[in-house]
C-alpha cells in the first residue's frame, strides 16, 4: 500500500475522529485539520444542532492527540459563508429547496480544502462520511440508514480520486464502539444534524432574517385564492402541515404544497395526486460511476437525502439529464440532487431543475 | 491504539529534531533553574505560615526577591510576585487606573484617559479596553511609526491636550512581535512632568536588553520568568516605592496586600536562578543573538528576495533575538504548518481566536494591509539557539514559501 500524505478533516464529531484514526493506522502520514466554518463560533453546542463551535474544535484537537497526529485549524468561514450559506439563501429566494451539505462537499471540503491540501503537498482528503470508494466509484455505506453517498454524489471523478472514506464498511454502531475502544471522549458525543449553520434549527426564521418575511397568497392549481401566508420560506414542496387556509378542500382531502413561486411569493396547493412527479429534468450532471450516458439507461434514482430509491430511466439530452420515473414519486423539490444508482454504486448526479 | 513517541507523535510523523525559533513565546528552562525548582518542589511549607516549615519557605521567597531586585535594579520591596506577565499587566493597568480615580472603582474621577499604543500585548490592550467598557475609561491608542516606535513628541502632545484627565500611560519596553525597542526612559520622563504614572511591559526586554527599573523612571514594570529560562507561572510587577495600585486579587493579604495568594516558592526560586544566570550572560548573549539574528535575516533574504522585514532595522532599536518577515503571496498559517512538518517551530505572532489566527494587530497598527499582516512569520532566538538552527531555516525557507504561494 502506498503511504500517502493525508489531510483528515476533523469536525469534532465521532465519525471524522475514527476516520482519521483508521487512516493513521493504515500507515498513512495523517495531519488533522478542523475547519472553522462559522464566522461567529459559539463556545459550545446547545443540543444536537450546530457545529464548529469552540468546543468542537477542542474535541477535534483532543481526538488528534489520542491518535498522535499533528493538528491545525483552518479558517474557511469566509468561503463557507459565500459558497454555502449565501447559496442556500439564494436558492430559497429562487423558490428552490437546496441541500447545503451537497454544496459544502462540492465547494468547500473537496474544493477549497482539497485544493489547499494538494498545494501544500497532501495526496488526499479524508473525511468521516459514511460511504465507500470502490475502484474510484462511490458506493453506499454498509449502514444503509447512515449512508451519505447521496451528498457525496455531486463530486467529480477528479475530486473522488483524492478522497478517502475509511468508514464505509462499518455501521455507525461499530464506529462508536471503535471510538470508545480507542479512548476517544467523542465516542458518546451526539451527532449534529440538520443544517449546521442554523444551530437553533429554525430555518424559516433564518431565511426571514436574510430575505425578509415574504408573505403572499396561497392559491389552488386553477389560481383561486384560498388564503394568505406569512412567509414563503416556511414551505417545501410536498409539505402538508402549516398550511393555514380558511376552508378545507372541496373533496375533504388534505392539501399539499405543490409549488412556491418566488417572485410573487405565491404558494400553490393541491391534492396529493398533484404531487405526483413522473419526469425530472436535472442540470449540471456529474458522472463518476460510468461514462456520460450515450443512450437511455435503467437505474435507481434517489431524490433527497435519506429518501427512498425509485426505478427510473435516465437519458442525456444535451446539457440536461432527463429522468423518467417508472412509478410516480412525491415531494420532489427543485434544487435537490437526483442521484442515479446501479445497485449501491453511484453512477452520477444532477441538480433537479424541473419536475413534471 | 497505535504507537506514539514521547512527543505524542507516531513513528515517521514529523522529524525527530526540533529547530526551536519561538523563544518569544517561551524559552527552555535553564538546567540550573530546573534543579533549583525540583529541589524546592520536594520541600513543604506555605511561605505565609509562621512556623519553621513556613519560615523556611519564606526565606526562599525573600532571597529570591532580593536576587531578582538586584538583577533589575530595584529594591526588594518594589518586587511584587504574580503568576506571570499577564497578571502583572492586569494589576498595573487596572490597579493604577482605579488608584487614580481616588481608589474607588467606578468613582466619579476626572482622570479617565489611558494613553497607550496599539502595538501593546493583548494583556495590556484588552485590560485597557475592559476599563473603557466597564469603568468609564477613555483609551488613546497613540500612533506609532512604521517601525512600531512611539515618538516622545506624540506622547507629549497627547498628554498636553488635557493633562489633568490622564489616569496613566502604559508603553511596552520592547515589542514581542516585531522587536521594536521603545524610548522608555524618555516616555516615563514626559509622563512624570505631568505627575502621571508610567507603566511598562518589559516582558520581552528582560533577558535581552539591559533593563534597569531604577534608571527607567517607570512607576511600574512587568516581567515574567519564562521568557529568559525560568518557569511558566512566575512573574512580577515592579512597583516604585509609594506606588499603590488597587489590588485585583483579594485574599490573604500577601505581597503587602497588593497581591493575595499563596506564594509559589519553587517557581519563584527558579525565577530568581534564571534571572541571575541570565544577568551574568546577558551582554554576551545579546551580542551572540544579534549576530545569529542578522545571519538569519540575510539567509531568508537570499532565499526569498521579496521577503519584507517588519519592524526596525537590525540594530539597537530592535531586540537582538527578534526577526519578523512578511512573505508576499503566502498565508502565515500555511508557512507555519509547512515549517512545523519539517521540525521548525516559529510563530505567526498573532493571537488565536478559537485556534484561527487573526491578522497581527501590531502589523496593522504599523500600517501594513491585511494581506501582509496575514502573510507573516516571527522567528525569535534565545539561549539555546545555535548557528545550525539558523542554517536549518535558511535551507528550507525558499521551498516552503514557494509551496505556500501555491496554496493561496
Amino acid at each position: 500500500m502506498e503511504r500517502l500524505r493525508v489531510l483528515a478533516a476533523m469536525s469534532g464529531g465521532v465519525d471524522s475522529a475514527v476516520a482519521a484514526a483508521r487512516a493513521a493506522d493504515a500507515g498513512h502520514e495523517v495531519t488533522g485539520v478542523h475547519l472553522a466554518l462559522s464566522a461567529n463560533p459559539q463556545p459550545h453546542r446547545t443540543g444536537a444542532r450546530g457545529c464548529c463551535t469552540v468546543e468542537d474544535a477542542r474535541d477535534a484537537r483532543r481526538a488528534a492527540d489520542v491518535i498522535g497526529i499533528p493538528f491545525y485549524v483552518w479558517d474557511m468561514a469566509e468561503r463557507f459563508s459565500r459558497d454555502v450559506v449565501d447559496d442556500f439563501v439564494a436558492e430559497y429566494a429562487r423558490g428552490r429547496t437546496p441541500n447545503p451539505c451537497l454544496r459544502c462537499n462540492e465547494k468547500i471540503k473537496f474544493a477549497a480544502v482539497l485544493d489547499r491540501a494538494v498545494a501544500l503537498g497532501f495526496d488526499a482528503v479524508c473525511t468521516g462520511h459514511h460511504a465507500r470508494l470502490d475502484g474510484g466509484r462511490l458506493r453506499r455505506s454498509v449502514d444503509g440508514g447512515k449512508d451519505q453517498s447521496y451528498v457525496l454524489a455531486v463530486l467529480t471523478r477528479r475530486q473522488l480520486d483524492r478522497a478517502m472514506f475509511p468508514l464505509g464498511s462499518s455501521t455507525k454502531a461499530q464506529v462508536r464502539a471503535e471510538a470508545a475502544a480507542r479512548g476517544m471522549a467523542v465516542a458518546a458525543k451526539p451527532d449534529s444534524h440538520d443544517v449546521c449553520f442554523i444551530p437553533d434549527g429554525d430555518t424559516r426564521a433564518f431565511l426571514a432574517s436574510r430575505l425578509g418575511d415574504a408573505p403572499g397568497r396561497i392559491v389552488t392549481q386553477d389560481g383561486a385564492l384560498i388564503g394568505q401566508h406569512e412567509g414563503a420560506y416556511a414551505f417545501t414542496v410536498g409539505q402538508r402541515k402549516g398550511l393555514r387556509v380558511g376552508a378545507p378542500a372541496s373533496d375533504g382531502k388534505p392539501r399539499y404544497v405543490l409549488d412556491i413561486e418566488p417572485a410573487s411569493r405565491t404558494v400553490t396547493v393541491g391534492p396529493r395526486e398533484a404531487l405526483d412527479t413522473r419526469e425530472i429534468v436535472a442540470e449540471r450532471a456529474v458522472w463518476t460511476g460510468c461514462e456520460p450516458l450515450a443512450g437511455p439507461r435503467h437505474c435507481l434514482v434517489q431524490l433527497r437525502a435519506h429518501g427512498e430509491v425509485h426505478p427510473a430511466t435516465a437519458e442525456l439530452d444535451g446539457e440536461l439529464l432527463r429522468i423518467r420515473l417508472h412509478e410516480p414519486a412525491r415531494g420532489v423539490a427543485r434544487g435537490q440532487a437526483a442521484v442515479l444508482y446501479d445497485g449501491d454504486t453511484v453512477l452520477g448526479s444532477g441538480t433537479i431543475a424541473a419536475t413534471g | 491504539m497505535g504507537y506514539m513517541d514521547s512527543a505524542g507523535r507516531r513513528p515517521g510523523q514529523g522529524p525527530d529534531r526540533v529547530v526551536y525559533l519561538d523563544h518569544a513565546a517561551t524559552t527552555p528552562l535553564l538546567p540550573e533553574a530546573l534543579s533549583a525548582m525540583t529541589e524546592e518542589l520536594g520541600q513543604l511549607g506555605n511561605p505565609s505560615s509562621l512556623h519553621n516549615a513556613g519560615r523556611r519557605a519564606r526565606r526562599v521567597v525573600e532571597e529570591s526577591r532580593e536576587q531578582i531586585a538586584d538583577v533589575f535594579d530595584a529594591r526588594p520591596s518594589e518586587v511584587i510576585f504574580t503568576a506571570g506577565g499577564t497578571e502583572a499587566d492586569n494589576l498595573a493597568v487596572k490597579g493604577l487606573y482605579w488608584a487614580r480615580q481616588g481608589g474607588r472603582q467606578g468613582g466619579p474621577g476626572k482622570r479617565r484617559r489611558v494613553l497607550t499604543t496599539p502595538v501593546e500585548h493583548h494583556a495590556v490592550l484588552d485590560s485597557v479596553h475592559w476599563l473603557t467598557e466597564h469603568e468609564a475609561a477613555e483609551q488613546s491608542l497613540l500612533p506609532v511609526d512604521p517601525a512600531g516606535a512611539l515618538r516622545p513628541g506624540t506622547l507629549a502632545g497627547a498628554i498636553e491636550a488635557s493633562p489633568g484627565s490622564v489616569a496613566l500611560v502604559t508603553v511596552m519596553w520592547a515589542n514581542n512581535e516585531v522587536g521594536t525597542v521603545q524610548p522608555v526612559a524618555e516616555l516615563a520622563g514626559i509622563a512624570h512632568e505631568h505627575g502621571i504614572p508610567f507603566h511598562t511591559d518589559a516582558v520581552q526586554a528582560a533577558g535581552q536588553l539591559p533593563v534597569s527599573f531604577a534608571a527607567s523612571g517607570a512607576d511600574a514594570m512587568t516581567i515574567t520568568a519564562h521568557k529568559f529560562g525560568g518557569p511558566v507561572g512566575a512573574g512580577a510587577l515592579l512597583l516604585a516605592r509609594g506606588v499603590q495600585p488597587v489590588p485585583v486579587l483579594h485574599g490573604g493579604g500577601q505581597e503587602s496586600e497588593v497581591r493575595s495568594g499563596t506564594l509559589d516558592a519553587p517557581a519563584i526560586r527558579a525565577f530568581a536562578v534564571a534571572a541571575t544566570v541570565m544577568a551574568g550572560r546577558r551582554q554576551q548573549e545579546a551580542a551572540r543573538l544579534a549576530g545569529l539574528r542578522d545571519d538569519l535575516i540575510a539567509q531568508v533574504r537570499a532565499a526569498v528576495p521579496d521577503a519584507v522585514l517588519n519592524g526596525p532595522p537590525a540594530g539597537p532599536g530592535r531586540l537582538p533575538g527578534n526577526v519578523h518577515f512578511s512573505f508576499p503571496g503566502c498565508e502565515g498559517d500555511a508557512l507555519l504548518m509547512l515549517l512545523d512538518a519539517k521540525g521548525i517551530a516559529c510563530s505567526t505572532g498573532s493571537a488565536c481566536t478559537a485556534g484561527v489566527a487573526q491578522p497581527s494587530h501590531v502589523l496593522l497598527a504599523m500600517g501594513a494591509d491585511e494581506a501582509r499582516a496575514r502573510g507573516s512569520l516571527r522567528f525569535s532566538l534565545g539561549h539555546t539557539t545555535t548557528q545550525q538552527d539558523v542554517d536549518a531555516l535558511g535551507a528550507v525557507i525558499g521551498e516552503v514559501v514557494q509551496r505556500a504561494r501555491r496554496a493561496l
